[in-house]
């Protein structure tokens, strides 16, 4: 039932480019479509380990700019004579190194906030991507600054035998977008369900517990960290050999708030949430263009992540399998409390 | 039976021993001077009225607390400055008294989470879902399965954690414990708060846990329980071991029954 | 050496007004457990106040603060009252991400009623700085630091010395006790939010004339605030003011003998660095385990 469901939605999705031709509605999906790789990463650590990550978009922002560099090469003066130089490199080692640096800064965030967690966690997940943002603005010889990094190449893969194919349209961009998209669903989907998950699972619910069942709490959520971490690069790296020009805009707090909506709105926690609440929160300005302006948007923006709070605090896909209740989420989990054994 | 028990003793090796353990909060003394041992497959209570340092002597021997002088050593091996989840890994496994579950999933998922210990396979094997990976879970929903049914929660397998009655939380908590396959179990307070015959089944239970080989250290209030299952008592009050034997003695011992009788008038 | 005293001026007074952002930010944590993400925007509120006042309505600069800081202490009042009233008893998570979104939709708002550029307030001060041999420092920023440490002062008096205060420490100790003891929890939280919105406010209009009023001016105020509060120990007062002046110290420091570009940076680097070496804060409250 549940596999069938999601075999429908696979096929509809990769059917849309079959009647819809627009440029821009194709963009909006290609774009909607990376961030919802962005948000549903967001959630393996804000649903499933309890932690939220306030500067996710940094992951997303490293992937983006350390893909782009692979591919465009860099001449850099470092400190004590070092001059490194570096010639281009295919885009596809540009995102497999996008992700591996992305993850390497997740295990760095991971290794630095879990023992102090909670708020801190928060606040030191908003400074780093602070940080990262003004290097980007100011190591202008690396990144260019303000002034961006553009001529990025578009995504090429190589086939044995059959030479190199270049998602140089959108119409093949949208087919890697939604190719990627159904990896890391899957790759997300597996991980949950594995043991790690239940450990990950065991931390949210009850900390003490978990810990006393022999559960090692920074150890599972470093792993985590870094799985988000890793993929959120890698759609930063889709990102950038889309879009073809990268400036340090792409830091914006704004943006991360964009994910956490879409997670919060979807339903954290859940597989489909991040789905769902994305392709709302992705193609809702679509809609409203022509009806606000932009600032009216982010206004109706936070409105309506205060009124779902309010209304559905667990999101639209946990309120749908109450309706349904055969479709059982993977896990359902509320908005208990930390278990802190308080003892007499 | 609790006499054989008692004549047996001698023989046992010692599974876990305090020595001479203080614990100090600021300026408040909650242990001072704790020194007991437990042998292997004995089951040892721990009591006291209210405010002894129960919980604090619990805390410390599951490493949730460090304490401020002493040692506590289990098979051999001190437990000074391990992480809990360390010292879960020598098998000593603990209860709580209230959280004891997970309450967002079901019996049977708590229980699985419990058997994280037996299932640590590494990240890459269990994303491509490796035939070796696949069989290992297999294995633990079948003894997930198991340990449910064997605490007797079969019925409620399938029921969220949280959704149940205490007294069947706490049976989540004893088969939660039991599947990270602990060599001894230290229950904290857990029949308190349950009715004479959920305290009568989880007896048995505790019976039953023993003759798996696993040593039992019980923190309790509940006496007729306690002297109906272990086979020696450690009575502290006031952060100090006050008396120390078998059911039959400390059921006689006059600063047992000074302590507990003492306190009784003070709350009259 | 001149240029030293220099940045030490500049320190004492951008610290001052950094100090208030904090203590707002510090006793919102502390009493309530909230994640406070409409601090910047009560801090841009402060400063357009403070704007409007002086320029549209041409009422005195003097006149112009207290008003900031009793509009700021109303917005704050009315933002616990619809937000998170109703909310009492959620997660730590829910009430921030309920911040998050009040955040994005006032600061639009802002940006909406106000325009994006940059206005300048007018003040009273001479433009000629007060010369003391090398040092020079304007007479508006003079009257910053002032006025910001009386401000502090105004704070610590009100804590440690009236009725409110007492009822707000108490609850800060222990909420269910206090409750017991008779303390009205929800005029507290109420009182304590408004509190620490005035005192963000403030620092909106004291800093606002110094440099230019503009929508996005509180997003970094609102992270530096976190900075400084990380800084001093979440939930400690003297930790958020000592906690102020070390960020204001830094920045001047780090914009003066490293790079101007990365002024902004030092906040983020000093939550990093104390994190490594005292995840707790400077002055950490002990937390029950167990």
């Amino acid at each position: 039932m549940k596999l069938l469901l999601s075999i429908v939605v696979v096929a509809a999705l990769a059917a849309v480019p079959l009647w819809l031709s627009d440029p821009y509605l194709l963009n909006a999906l290609i774009t909607t479509g990376i961030f919802v790789i962005g948000a549903m990463s967001l959630n393996l650590l804000l649903g499933f380990t309890g932690q939220l990550s306030l500067g996710h978009i940094a992951f997303f922002g490293i992937g983006a700019y350390v893909s782009a560099l692979t591919s465009l090469g860099f001449s850099v003066s470092l400190p004590f004579g070092l001059h490194v130089v570096h010639e281009p490199w295919p885009p596809l080692a540009g995102f497999a190194i996008a992700v591996l640096v992305s993850g390497l800064c997740g295990y760095l965030v991971g290794r630095l906030s879990f023992r102090v967690r909670g708020a801190y966690f928060v606040i030191v997940t908003i400074s780093f991507a602070e940080v990262v943002r003004l290097v980007a603005l100011n190591w202008v010889e690396l990144t260019q600054g303000p002034l961006a990094l553009t001529s990025i190449p578009p995504m090429q893969v190589g086939f044995p035998g059959l030479g190199e194919f270049v998602f140089r349209t959108k119409l093949h961009n949208y087919y890697l977008v939604l190719g990627v998209a159904v990896a890391c669903y899957l790759l997300i989907a597996r991980l949950v369900r594995s043991h790690v998950g239940r450990a990950m699972r065991g931390l949210m619910e009850n900390e003490t517990l978990a810990v006393s069942i022999g559960i090692d709490v920074t150890k599972t959520l470093t792993l985590a960290a870094v799985v988000s971490a890793g993929i959120c690069g890698g759609a930063g790296s889709l990102y950038a050999h889309y879009i073809k020009i990268i400036d340090p805009e792409v830091f914006a707090f704004i943006n991360t708030v964009t994910m956490v909506i879409m997670v919060i709105t979807g339903g954290k926690g859940t597989l489909a949430g991040p789905v769902v609440g994305g392709l709302i929160f992705g193609l809702m300005p679509v809609a409203l263009r022509p009806v606000m302006a932009p600032e009216a948007q982010w206004i109706a923006y936070g409105s309506a992540l205060i009124v779902i709070l309010f209304i559905m605090p667990r999101g639209i896909v946990p309120a749908l399998m109450q309706w349904f209740p055969r479709m059982k989420p993977v896990t359902a989990p509320g908005f208990a409390k930390r278990g802190v054994e308080e003892s007499a | 039976m609790t006499a054989a028990a008692a004549l047996k003793q001698p023989a046992v090796k010692t599974a876990l021993s305090v020595d001479k353990v203080a614990m100090h909060f600021g300026g408040l003394v909650a242990i001072s001077d704790m020194t007991f041992s437990v042998g292997e497959g004995e089951i040892v209570s721990l009591i006291g009225p209210n405010g002894a340092g129960k919980t604090t002597a619990f805390n410390v021997v599951t490493g949730f607390l460090t304490p401020t002088h002493g040692d506590v050593t289990y098979r051999g091996q001190s437990l000074r400055g391990m992480k809990p989840q360390a010292i879960a890994d020598l098998g000593l496994i603990r209860t709580f008294q209230r959280t004891s579950v997970f309450p967002n999933d079901t019996v049977y998922d708590n229980v699985l989470i419990g058997l994280h210990r037996r299932g640590r396979v590494g990240v890459l094997p269990s994303v491509l879902g490796l035939p070796r990976v696949r069989r290992l879970e297999a294995e633990l929903k079948q003894k997930a399965a198991e340990l449910v049914e064997w605490v007797g929660l079969g019925r409620r397998a399938d029921d969220l954690a949280g959704s149940l009655s205490y007294g069947e939380q706490r049976l989540v908590g004893v088969a939660l414990a039991l599947a990270a396959e602990p060599s001894m179990l230290l229950l904290d307070e857990p029949v308190s708060g349950m009715n004479a015959s959920e305290t009568h089944t989880f007896v048995q239970l505790i019976r039953k846990i023993r003759d798996r080989g696993i040593t039992i250290l019980l923190v309790e209030h509940d006496m007729p329980m306690v002297m109906s299952v272990s086979d020696r008592i450690v009575v502290l009050n006031y952060g100090r071991i006050i008396a120390e034997g078998t059911p039959d003695v400390i059921r006689n011992d006059p600063a047992v029954i000074e302590a507990y009788l003492g306190q009784g008038v003070k709350h009259a | 050496m001149g240029e030293l005293f220099q940045h030490l001026i500049n320190t004492l007074v951008l610290g001052g007004t950094y100090a208030l952002l904090g203590i707002g930010l510090t006793l919102i944590f502390g009493i309530m457990n909230v994640v406070n993400f409409t601090h910047g925007i009560l801090y841009t509120f402060g400063a357009y106040v403070m704007f409007i006042v002086v320029q549209k309505f041409e009422l005195n600069f003097f006149v112009a603060l207290p008003l900031s800081i009793a509009s700021g202490w109303a917005l704050g009042a009315l933002v616990e009252l619809t937000l998170l009233r109703p909310l009492r008893g959620s997660d730590i998570d829910t009430t921030m991400l309920v911040m998050i979104g009040a955040w994005i939709a006032m600061q639009s708002a802002t940006l909406w009623v106000w325009g994006g550029v940059a206005k300048s307030v007018p003040t009273p001060f001479p433009d000629a700085p007060l010369e003391i041999g090398p040092v020079s420092v304007s007479w508006l920023r003079l009257f910053v630091l002032v006025a910001a440490g009386a401000l502090i002062v105004l704070t610590y008096i009100l804590i440690n010395r009236t009725r409110l205060g007492s009822a707000m420490r108490a609850t800060f100790q222990d909420q269910d006790t206090a409750a017991l003891m008779g303390v009205n929890v929800n005029l507290i939280y109420t009182s304590t939010f408004a509190l620490g919105s005035s005192l963000a406010a403030a620092a909106g209009a004291l800093l606002g004339p110094v440099y230019v009023v503009y929508p996005a001016m509180g997003d970094l105020a609102a992270v530096k605030a976190f900075a400084i509060v990380i800084l001093g120990g979440l939930g400690n007062i003297t930790g958020a003011v000592i906690g102020g002046f070390i960020l204001a110290l830094a920045e001047e420091l780090g914009a003066g003998y490293i790079s101007s570009g990365y002024r902004d940076a030092m906040g983020f680097l000093i939550i990093i660095a104390v994190l490594i070496f005292r995840p707790t804060g400077l002055f950490p409250r002990a937390e029950r385990v167990g």
